[in-house]
């Protein structure tokens, strides 16, 4: 009995957490354009405009191309159900739950793969130039980055000796503060990663609809109402993906080691501080820097795959057996 | 005595020869290929699966000795669970090639190739592929490769008339015949220490590390040379997309795989214990074919090509995987090396399915639209859709995304990698991630190459008339690559399944299995331990369609549920036109301007007086100006050194009899 009522809170936890991502994509995506407007001495929009967004395109008609195929109306579908199980597996208020037994760091970064994947094709599917090539650059900066990020991540799951990202949440917990070398390459690398593929500046650029330079929004232009809305969701979940997973696994502290009411108050009270800290950095990093030249990007990425590996080389070479 | 798995195996070679002996009448008769000869073969595929599973799923190794073969030297017939999981990939796909063939040989029968030639070499080289799994002696198991190899090379030559193709099939003789002369050599090195032929003494014998180091080498010259390693990959990506297609799922589904067998059977069962230099060299092998056959995968506009030139990556996955299991093995850490082998065996198994799969596609696609290039396709989804729908499950598959069959067997080879701490040397410890980082990067660029074929073939818009023209293909050839998708799937979705059928292989071979792989029940793949890592497909599937019917349900409530159609936007001015569209090389392009140095690039604009400029871009192989051209070059002189003794007197012949006679007695006595 005890344990049928364990599992029910486990999996009750596993929705709430997977609805937490749901809503704070867009507050976090709502923060970031704040943060930027001051910067730039500007208002700017309430940080719940992008809610308003949302709904907006919800009740609009969605429009369709005659030369689309079924495929392009399948695809918000897949994209935002990859995104959101993949990030229902990154631990963000409590560890320990069922869903990051299921699927471990690879599958997360797999999933993603498959949401891609499905993203590139829709833009190839109504047959525009911009959609081909949006599709091309995306798959040149994912091509790039994942190796990068699945290193990132191996640095961390051999130090764990697992997989499973509790686990490695974990094993950092446990570890302390340690500032290892492999550590802050990993981090270095990850970021990098993380930029690059929620299509942030200086790799993309969130706010363009400028021909030339886009990449993301290039594949999403002949898309319209409730399809818009769930690829524009499903990427701003991605944003909180990643923050997530770049602040639970370097700074692990304050998320909820159990499932007290207590614990969870405040592991929801850390993650909503640590996100507000990263968005705000983000905001800064976007505002001083400028957007590369598509052909740049290569450089930025093979310097985050550089990052990556040397954490996982000084990882096995210096910290195994010591 | 009851029907044994043997008798089975035996049924499939019988059922194969008399495929091949009955297309014979179709030089008379063209329909007897359709009606007999590829029904027979595949009766024969049926037959090898089901013997396959046999010896898999616990029937005891059976051994026979047959009446054939030279007198002191009869041939050895065995089926272990090794030969049982490879006759079981060979007899599926080839039961798949069957169910596509009628409808797709339809179209050679008023044609002037003769379609006799092509029935009766393509039962010879099911003959063949299946006797090699099943040889238990080096004789029977050479006559049996070279069946394979000769009766391919004709699959190859079979539209004959074009120049390339007789160039590609000579190439492929040629390359084929300089790797089982290596093959050859590493069984005589066997034999010499073995005092036999038989596979028995073989086992039994205890070599030098310097000969066995030698043994390997050449083994793994001779099989990676037709496995389509790198750099000796050249001949493979000419040869394979010029057979009949269903022809070119059977080389490149199955006969690599083949290769694999012979480098297995040689190195994991016969030479003895590994080393793990050995393990370091396969990796790097495969590492380097992983990454620059998915480069150059990604270059090719000709789908076949593309193709052929991605099973060159495929292969190099393996031997990655098969490289790990000879570290691990090679220091002493057997649980590990026993999961790099299974891994890669799975990756065996997926790439069997899905490359086959790949080429019955674009078979489809070549019998409807008489197309290979994918700068004139476009938009074939809304005309074939089965074939489509199939295609791109292929694509997901090869692209090793969760939750198909790719993603499985790349997820335990990078589970065995992780375990690389273990390693006591520190320079193994450093290697090993460079290799799982190599092939992370291959995986991505292998989604970006399948997203371009997808794309480029069956999205947008057609680019030429006679693509826009296309008819959905007969039942059987759909049936077929539904056949084939279906399987995918479902050995992503159950992967314990598949690894409690692989799991005697290593039992035979390596003295223990992975028994831990499954302990947590059908649901739970842990193949190390669950707290190490663990994966549930059923569960991921429930929850990606869990959520899509959440996602479905909420989002179609909107007020406006109906969707409208409309013109794709333009920028205010002309409407799109197909021409307008991303081409294959431009999708390429930017991972072509970031990798340039493996490329050899040919990139010019003429402009002539009055016309058009003219872009012009080939991009060739490296591996021909660097290793192809001077060997070429060496051989070619060293043959005009040789032809100086053709001086055509007749004594002088006579003195170099004499001359070699007594060397000869000189190194014997």
């Amino acid at each position: 009995m005890d344990h049928l009522l364990s599992q029910v809170t486990a999996w009750g936890l596993v929705l709430l957490q997977a609805l937490l991502y749901a809503v704070l994509g867009p507050l976090l995506v709502g923060w970031v354009r704040k943060v930027k407007a001051l910067l730039q001495n500007r208002r700017g929009a309430p940080v719940l405009q992008p809610y308003r967004d949302l709904r907006k395109l919800l009740v609009k008609e969605t429009r369709v191309a005659h030369t689309a195929s079924p495929l392009f109306r399948a695809a918000p579908y897949i994209v935002f159900v990859s995104t959101w199980l993949g990030a229902a597996t990154v631990p963000l208020i409590a560890v320990d739950l069922p869903t990051a037994a299921i699927a471990d760091i690879i599958v997360l970064v797999g999933l993603l793969a498959l949401g891609r994947f499905f993203l590139a094709l829709a833009g190839m599917d109504v047959g525009t130039a911009f959609g081909g090539m949006g599709a091309s650059r995306e798959m040149l900066v994912s091509a790039l980055a994942e190796p990068a990020m699945l290193m990132a991540i191996f640095t961390l799951a051999m130090g764990a000796h697992s997989t499973n990202l509790s686990t490695v949440i974990g094993h950092q917990l446990a570890g302390g503060l340690a500032l290892r070398p492999s550590i802050l390459f990993a981090l270095g690398g990850l970021t990098l990663v993380a930029i690059a593929e929620t299509g942030r500046i200086p790799v993309d650029n969130p706010a363009t609809h400028l021909e030339l330079t886009m990449i993301h929004e290039a594949m999403l232009l002949e898309y319209s109402g409730r399809h818009l809305a769930l690829m524009e969701w499903a990427a701003q979940i991605k944003l909180v993906l990643y923050g997530a997973l770049i602040a639970n696994i370097f700074f692990p502290w304050g998320i909820g080691e159990s499932f007290s009411p207590g614990s969870l108050a405040l592991g929801i009270g850390a993650i909503v501080a640590k996100l507000l800290l990263l968005g705000g950095a983000l905001a800064i990093a976007e505002s001083v820097l400028a957007k590369m030249r598509l052909f740049r990007a290569p450089a930025f990425l093979n310097l985050a795959l550089l990052l990556s590996l040397l954490g996982l080389l000084s990882h096995v070479i210096l910290e195994v057996g010591t | 005595m009851v029907l044994g798995g043997l008798h089975l195996a035996g049924l499939a070679v019988a059922l194969a020869l008399a495929s091949a002996a009955t297309s014979l009448l179709a030089a008379r008769w063209p329909q007897a290929l359709r009606v007999l000869g590829l029904p027979l073969f595949g009766a024969a595929g049926l037959a090898a699966l089901a013997s396959g599973l046999i010896a898999l799923l616990g029937g005891e190794v059976g051994i026979a000795v047959l009446p054939l073969g030279l007198p002191w030297l009869p041939w050895r017939l065995r089926l272990d669970a090794l030969s049982g999981l490879f006759l079981a990939i060979i007899g599926t796909v080839s039961f798949a090639v069957a169910i596509y063939g009628p409808a797709y040989v339809r179209s050679f029968e008023r044609g002037r190739d003769s379609i006799a030639a092509l029935g009766t070499f393509t039962g010879l080289f099911l003959t063949g592929m299946l006797l090699v799994v099943l040889a238990d002696d080096a004789f029977l198991f050479m006559v049996a490769w070279e069946l394979m190899s000769l009766s391919s090379y004709f699959l190859v030559a079979f539209q004959h008339e074009s120049a390339a193709n007789r160039r590609a099939a000579f190439l492929y003789l040629l390359m084929a015949h300089i790797g089982g002369l290596a093959i050859l050599l590493g069984y005589g090195v066997l034999a010499a220490f073995g005092g036999g032929f038989a596979f028995e003494s073989m086992r039994a014998a205890t070599l030098s590390p310097l000969w066995a180091t030698l043994a390997f080498s050449l083994a793994f010259v001779g099989f990676g040379m037709k496995a389509g390693l790198v750099p000796l990959h050249a001949w493979l990506p000419e040869a394979h997309p010029v057979a009949p297609s269903h022809v070119s799922a059977l080389m490149s589904g199955v006969m690599l795989k083949v290769a694999v067998y012979g480098f297995v059977r040689f190195v994991f069962d016969l030479l003895g214990p590994p080393h793990w230099q050995w393990g370091v060299t396969v990796i790097a092998v495969g590492s380097l074919s992983a990454l620059l056959g998915v480069l150059y995968a990604m270059m090719q506009n000709d789908l076949k090509r593309l193709l052929a030139y991605s099973s060159v990556e495929n292969l190099g996955i393996i031997f990655i995987g098969l490289g790990l299991a000879l570290v691990f093995l090679g220091t002493d850490h057997r649980l590990l090396g026993t999961l790099a082998f299974v891994a890669a065996l799975y990756h065996v198994v997926n790439h069997a399915l899905f490359k086959s799969l790949l080429f019955l596609g674009a078979g489809a696609i070549h019998h409807s639209a008489h197309e290979r290039d994918l700068e004139q396709m476009g938009g074939l989804l809304r005309r074939m859709p089965w074939t489509g729908l199939f295609f791109l499950l292929g694509c997901i598959s090869i692209s090793a995304l969760p939750p198909f069959n790719g993603f499985v067997s790349e997820w335990l080879i990078f589970q065995a990698a992780l375990q690389a701490w273990q390693l006591d040397s520190g320079v193994l410890r450093s290697l090993i991630p460079v290799a799982s980082a190599v092939l992370a990067l291959t995986g991505a660029l292998v989604a970006a190459t399948f997203v371009k074929v997808y794309g480029i073939a069956f999205l947008g818009q057609a680019r030429s008339r006679h693509v826009r023209r296309a008819r959905r293909v007969p039942f059987g050839m759909r049936a077929a690559q539904g056949l084939l998708a279906g399987l995918c799937l479902a050995l992503g979705v159950l992967p314990t399944w598949v690894l409690g059928a692989i799991d005697r292989v290593p039992r035979e071979l390596l003295g223990g299995g992975l028994r831990q792989a499954a302990a947590h029940g059908w649901l739970w793949l842990t193949p190390i331990s669950s707290g190490t890592a663990s994966y549930s497909a059923p569960l991921v599937v429930l929850l990606l369609a869990g959520a899509a019917g959440v996602a479905i349900w909420a989002f179609r409530r909107g007020t406006v549920r109906r969707v409208r159609r409309c013109d794709a936007w333009d920028c205010g001015f002309a409407p799109p036109s197909p021409r307008m569209q991303y081409t294959s090389t431009a999708f390429a392009q930017p991972i072509r301007r970031v990798f340039d140095l493996v490329f050899q690039i040919d990139e010019s604009v003429s402009t002539r007086e009055g016309g058009p400029p003219r872009y012009q871009l080939a991009i060739g192989d490296r591996a021909w100006g660097l290793l192809y051209a001077p060997v070429g070059r060496w051989v070619e002189s060293a043959a005009r050194q040789v032809v100086r003794l053709q001086s055509g007197n007749v004594r002088v012949y006579l003195g170099w009899t004499l001359a070699t006679l007594l060397v000869l007695l000189w190194i014997i006595s």
